[in-house]
C-alpha cells in the first residue's frame, strides 16, 4: 500500500510528508524544533510532557505535537505568545513538582530540563517548591534512581519495555505520587529481570537515573533507541 | 376475601430523602419512609381493602412532574433479577425489532436522527461515533459500556444498572447489530457490588433465553458481552483509559487520535459508550428517532439524569428533559435549600464541574450552554451548595480530589493541580496574597487548555468557576483573613481534630 | 533623581557561597565603566553597616535561611526601587535549600551540624538568629523585578542585566540565563 503524500504548513513554510506523520517529526524534518522532554525518537509516542503543544489553524484546542498526525492542507503554528507562556508554565510545574538543584545534580549541562528552562527564558518558579524526600536507591552495581529529579517523562519505562524488551521498569501509585519502580517495586539490587543494559541511564532527560562513576556526558546517549530502531529495520 | 399480590423487590425509584419507598400497582401510588409497622397499615387499608393511605403517600407531587423518565423506565417498576419483567415491560421488543426488520444502517439512521449525543459528559453525537466505527473494515470490532461512575455524589449508572440492567444489555445488543461488533464489554467500578450482581444475573438469563451468545433470537447474529471491573479510578472513566484498563494494562489515557473508533481495544475498532446513552437506544428503535428527537431541544435531544445532592430538600435521582433550567431542577423538583437557609451555588457536572451562582440559574440544561457558563454535563452530578460553605474550600475540596485522582501522565494535571492545591492550602490558612488569584486564574486556564484527557481539562472548572462568580471571597480570604462560612482558618490541630 | 546623579546600587548577601558577588566582581573591566554610571551604597565589600533608603537598584544573593535575613530582605525590599535575586540560592533556594527535603529541616540540620559531629559538650547555640524552617528563594517571600539565575550566574550576565537597566531597557533573559 503506498502512502500518500500530502502538504501543509508549519509555521508558514510548506512542508511535504508522508500522510500520518507526527507533526513534531514533520517539523523537525523542515528544521523546525519543537520543544519536548517525554518524546523520544524510536520510542511510542508518549503525550505527557506537554511542552510539544501546537496550534492547528481552525480549532481553539492544542494538540500534542508528538502524537498528532499531519492532515492534508493543516496549518501549523509551532511559537505564539500563548505557547510559549503555555511551556514555560510547564517547565515551572515540573521544577517545583519534587527536588531540582541544578548546581548540585550529576545531570548539570547535561539535562534537557534544564536546557529547556534556559531556553525559554523561565527565570524563577512562580509556585513554591515542593521538597520531595524520596530515598535513593543505589542497590544496584552501578545504575542509580534518584526519584527527587524524575520528572515522570517514561522515558525509561519505554526503552526498558520497547528497545531492551523486558520492561523491568514502570510506574507504581497515580498522580504527584507516580514513581518509577523496578520489577514489583524491588530495590534495584535485587530486580531479577533487569540486564543492566543502561538504556535508561542513556535516555533519561534529567538526572534521575545515571551510572554511578561514569561522567554523564559519556552516559548520555539520547538517540539510542533511534538508532537501534533505525538497525533493527536496516535488518 | 382473598386477594392476590405480588411482592417485588426492585431498583431505585429516585426519592433518596424519603427511602425505603414502597410503590402499589396500580395507580403509581409511591409511600415514602415505610416501616414494618407501616407495611402492615398499607397490606390492611390499600391492598385488603382497596383505600389508599394517604397520609403515607409521598406527597411531593412536583419531583415527578416535572420529571420525564425515558432511561428510568423501568425504574423502581420492574424486578431487575427477572428477566421477564423486563420483557413484560416491552423489553428485547426493539432488538427483536431490529433482527426482523432493521439493517444495521437503517438503525444507525434511526440515532442519528434521534440526535442522541453521549450522556457520558463530552456530549458527542452518538449516530456519527456509531457510523465511524460500522464503516471500519478493520475486525473484530468491540463494544464498551462504560459504567466506571467515579464521581463523588454521583449514582446515575448504578441506579440504572441496578434497577434496570436489560436496558444497557439490550442497548448494546442493537449497538452491536449495528456497528457490527460480536463482543462487547461493561467497564464498571468494583464499589457496586449489588449493581455488579444484578448485571451479572441478567447476563446470565440473558444468555439462557438466548439473547446473547450465539444465533440470537434464531438469526445468525451473535454478540457475547463479559463485565470487567475497575478498581476505583476516577481517571479510568475516560475512553481512553477504560481501554487500557480492559486490556488488563494500568488504566491511564493516552493521546487521540487514534480515536477509538479506529484503534481501541487491541487496536481494533471500538464503540465506547456511557450505559446511560446505551439505555436510550431501545427507546429510540421501537418508536423512531423522530419521536425521540422531539424530546428536549432540537440541539440537544432527550433526557439527562442527574443525581442531586448536597443541601438541597429532595435529594436524589431524577430524569429531565434537555433544555430544563436549573432553577426548575434545584427548586422545583429538588424543593430547594432546606432548614431555611440561603441558596449560594449550584455545581453542575460532578468534582469538575462549574459552581454557578443564582443569577445563572435560568439557563437552560443542555451541553453548550453549561460549556458556554464554565460549568460541564460531565457525569450528571449536581451539588447544591448553602451559605454555609465557603466557595474558596469548595474548590480547594474538589481540587484536592483531582489531585488524588489524576492519573499521573501529563504535567499540567499531576504536577499542576497539586500547585493549585497549595495556593489553596495557603489562603485557607491565612497566608494568602493578592497575587496568589492570578495564579490560580493562570495555572487553572493553563491546566484546562493543556492536560492530556477530560480529568485534566475539566478539573480545574471549580477553580476558575468559583473565581468568576465569587472573587469576592477570595479577597475577603486574602485581604481580611474572613471567611463569610467560617470554614476556612483553622489550626493544623483544629483540622486535625475534626 | 537627576539626570547626571549616578544610580544607587546595592549588594546584599543572604545565605549563599559569596560565588554570585565573586562573578558580579568577575565583570573585570567592565567594573570600570559602571563604576562611571552607578554608586554601590551597601554591599559586602563596601563598608556601610546600614541598609540605606531611596536604593535604586539592589542584587541580592543567597536564599532566607533565618529570621535576620527574613527581616533584612523585607527591609531591602521597601528601600529598594529594582531588586534584583542574584544567583540560583536567590532564584530557587539552591544548595541552601538542600535541607528542605527534611521535615522541620531546621531542628535536622542544626543537629546535623552541632550536636552529631561534636566529641563533647555538644549544643545547638543559641545567639545566632533563629533558622526558619524552610531556606527559601526571595520571591516567595517579597516581590522580586528581576531574576539572574546561575550558580554562580555569568559575569556577563550580571552585566548585560545591569547595562539594560542602566539603559532604561527590559533585559530578555531567553537563551541567555543558565540554572546550574
Amino acid at each position: 500500500m503506498s502512502v500518500n503524500i500530502i502538504k501543509l504548513k508549519i509555521d508558514g513554510v510548506e512542508v511535504t510528508v508522508p500522510e500520518g506523520t507526527a507533526i513534531l517529526k514533520a517539523a523537525k524534518d523542515s528544521g523546525i524544533i519543537i520543544p519536548t522532554l517525554c518524546n523520544l525518537e524510536g520510542l511510542t509516542a508518549y503525550g505527557g510532557c506537554r511542552l510539544c503543544l501546537v496550534e492547528v489553524s481552525g480549532t481553539p484546542k492544542l494538540f500534542p505535537a508528538c502524537s498528532t498526525p499531519v492532515g492534508p492542507n493543516m496549518e501549523i503554528t509551532t511559537q505564539s505568545d500563548k505557547l510559549k507562556e503555555y511551556r514555560k508554565m510547564a517547565v515551572q510545574m515540573l521544577l517545583a513538582e519534587r527536588t531540582h538543584i541544578c548546581s548540585v545534580c550529576v545531570a548539570d549541562d547535561h539535562c534537557e530540563l534544564q536546557a529547556m528552562a534556559n531556553q525559554l527564558g523561565v527565570d524563577h518558579v512562580m509556585f513554591e517548591r515542593n521538597w520531595s524526600q524520596d530515598e535513593i536507591d543505589s542497590t544496584h552495581d552501578f545504575l542509580v534512581i534518584d526519584r527527587n529529579r524524575c520528572i515522570l517523562c517514561t522515558r525509561c519505562i519505554r526503552v526498558c519495555d520497547q528497545i531492551e524488551g523486558v520492561h523491568t521498569l514502570d510506574l507504581k501509585l497515580r498522580g504527584k505520587d507516580s514513581q518509577v519502580i523496578m520489577d514489583l517495586d524491588e530495590h534495584w539490587g535485587n530486580s531479577c529481570s533487569c540486564t543492566s543494559c543502561r538504556k535508561c541511564a542513556k535516555v533519561c532527560p534529567v538526572g534521575a537515573i545515571y551510572i554511578e562513576g561514569e561522567p554523564i556526558e559519556h552516559t548520555k546517549k539520547r538517540d539510542i533507541a533511534e538508532f537501534i530502531v533505525e538497525r533493527r529495520n536496516r535488518r | 376475601m382473598e386477594k392476590e399480590c405480588k411482592v417485588a423487590r426492585t431498583g431505585c425509584i429516585g426519592t433518596c430523602s424519603v427511602g425505603p419507598a414502597v410503590l402499589v400497582e396500580p395507580g403509581d401510588y409511591l409511600y415514602q419512609s415505610v416501616t414494618p409497622d407501616k407495611v402492615r397499615e398499607i397490606v390492611r387499608d390499600h391492598i385488603v381493602l382497596g383505600l389508599p393511605v394517604k397520609d403515607m403517600l409521598y406527597k411531593n407531587e412536583a419531583y415527578f412532574q416535572k420529571q420525564h423518565r425515558l432511561v428510568l423506565r423501568n425504574a423502581g417498576k420492574i424486578d431487575p433479577s427477572r428477566i421477564q419483567d423486563y420483557i413484560s415491560a416491552g423489553g428485547y421488543s426493539a432488538l427483536a425489532k431490529c433482527l426482523a426488520t432493521m439493517t444495521p444502517q437503517g438503525v444507525i439512521y434511526e440515532v442519528v436522527t434521534s440526535g442522541l449525543r453521549g450522556r457520558g459528559g463530552a456530549g458527542f453525537p452518538t449516530g456519527q461515533k456509531w457510523s465511524l466505527v460500522a464503516r471500519s473494515h478493520n475486525t473484530p470490532k468491540y463494544i464498551v459500556a462504560n459504567l466506571d461512575e467515579g464521581d463523588p455524589g454521583v449514582f446515575a449508572n448504578r441506579t440504572l444498572a441496578e434497577a434496570d440492567p436489560h436496558a444497557i444489555i439490550e442497548g448494546m445488543l442493537i449497538a452491536a447489530y449495528a456497528i457490527g461488533a460480536e463482543k462487547g464489554y461493561i467497564y464498571i467500578r468494583s464499589e457496586y457490588p449489588l449493581a455488579i450482581q444484578t448485571l451479572q444475573k441478567a447476563i446470565a438469563q440473558a444468555k439462557a433465553m438466548s439473547l446473547l451468545g450465539e444465533k440470537i433470537l434464531e438469526t445468525s447474529f451473535k454478540f457475547d458481552l463479559e463485565l470487567r471491573f475497575g478498581a476505583g479510578a476516577f481517571v479510568a472513566g475516560e475512553e481512553t483509559a477504560i481501554l487500557a484498563s480492559v486490556e488488563g494494562r494500568r488504566a491511564m489515557p493516552r493521546p487521540r487520535p487514534p480515536y477509538p473508533a479506529n484503534s481501541g481495544l487491541w487496536q481494533k475498532p471500538t464503540l465506547i459508550q456511557n450505559v446511560e446513552t446505551l439505555a436510550n437506544i431501545p427507546l429510540i428503535v421501537q418508536n423512531g428517532g423522530h419521536w425521540f428527537s422531539k424530546t428536549g431541544t432540537p440541539k440537544c435531544t432527550g433526557t439527562k439524569c442527574f443525581s442531586l445532592t448536597g443541601k438541597i430538600s429532595n435529594p436524589g435521582l431524577i430524569e429531565v428533559p434537555m433544555g430544563i433550567t436549573l432553577r426548575e431542577v434545584v427548586f422545583d423538583i429538588g424543593g430547594g435549600v432546606p432548614d431555611g437557609k440561603k441558596f449560594k451555588a449550584v455545581l453542575v457536572g460532578g468534582p469538575s464541574g462549574g459552581c454557578l451562582p443564582e443569577t445563572l440559574l435560568e439557563i437552560p440544561i443542555d451541553y453548550d450552554s453549561l460549556t458556554k457558563v464554565g460549568a460541564i454535563m460531565g457525569s450528571g452530578g449536581i451539588v447544591v451548595i448553602d451559605e454555609d460553605s465557603c466557595m474558596v474550600d469548595t474548590a480547594r475540596f474538589f481540587t484536592e480530589f483531582c489531585v488524588d485522582e489524576s492519573c499521573g501522565k501529563c504535567t499540567p494535571c499531576r504536577a499542576g493541580l497539586a500547585r493549585l492545591k497549595e495556593v489553596f492550602d495557603k489562603i485557607t490558612h491565612g497566608q494568602g496574597e493578592m497575587s496568589d488569584i492570578a495564579t490560580l486564574e493562570k495555572s487553572g486556564v493553563y491546566i484546562r487548555d493543556a492536560s492530556l484527557c477530560g480529568l485534566g481539562q475539566t478539573a480545574p472548572n471549580p477553580v476558575i468557576t468559583t473565581l468568576r462568580y465569587f472573587k469576592d471571597e477570595y479577597v475577603k480570604h486574602i485581604v481580611e483573613k474572613q471567611c463569610v462560612a467560617g470554614k476556612c482558618f483553622k489550626t493544623r490541630d483544629e483540622e486535625e481534630l475534626e | 533623581m537627576t539626570m547626571n546623579a549616578k544610580v544607587r546600587v546595592a549588594t546584599v548577601w543572604l545565605s549563599g557561597c559569596s560565588g554570585c558577588h565573586m562573578s558580579f566582581l568577575d565583570q573585570d573591566e567592565r567594573l570600570v565603566d559602571l563604576a562611571k554610571k552607578i554608586t554601590l551604597v551597601h554591599s559586602p565589600i563596601v563598608d556601610v553597616k546600614e541598609f540605606p533608603e531611596n536604593v535604586d537598584v539592589t542584587l541580592i544573593e543567597g536564599a532566607v535561611a533565618n529570621e535576620e535575613q527574613l527581616e533584612m530582605l523585607k527591609k531591602v525590599r521597601a528601600r529598594t526601587k529594582i531588586l534584583i535575586s542574584l544567583g540560583d540560592c536567590a532564584v530557587t533556594g539552591n544548595v541552601t535549600a538542600l535541607r528542605n527535603s527534611w521535615r522541620h529541616s531546621d531542628q535536622a540540620v542544626l543537629e546535623r551540624a552541632y550536636k552529631d559531629p561534636a566529641d563533647l559538650n555538644a549544643a545547638i547555640p543559641t545567639a545566632v538568629p533563629k533558622l526558619l524552617i524552610h531556606a527559601r528563594p526571595l520571591h516567595e517571600i517579597v516581590k522580586v523585578d528581576f531574576f539572574i539565575p546561575g550558580c554562580p550566574p555569568h559575569a556577563d550576565l550580571i552585566n548585560y542585566v545591569l547595562t539594560e537597566l542602566l539603559a532604561g531597557r527590559t533585559p530578555v533573559m531567553e537563551g541567555r540565563s543558565k540554572y546550574g
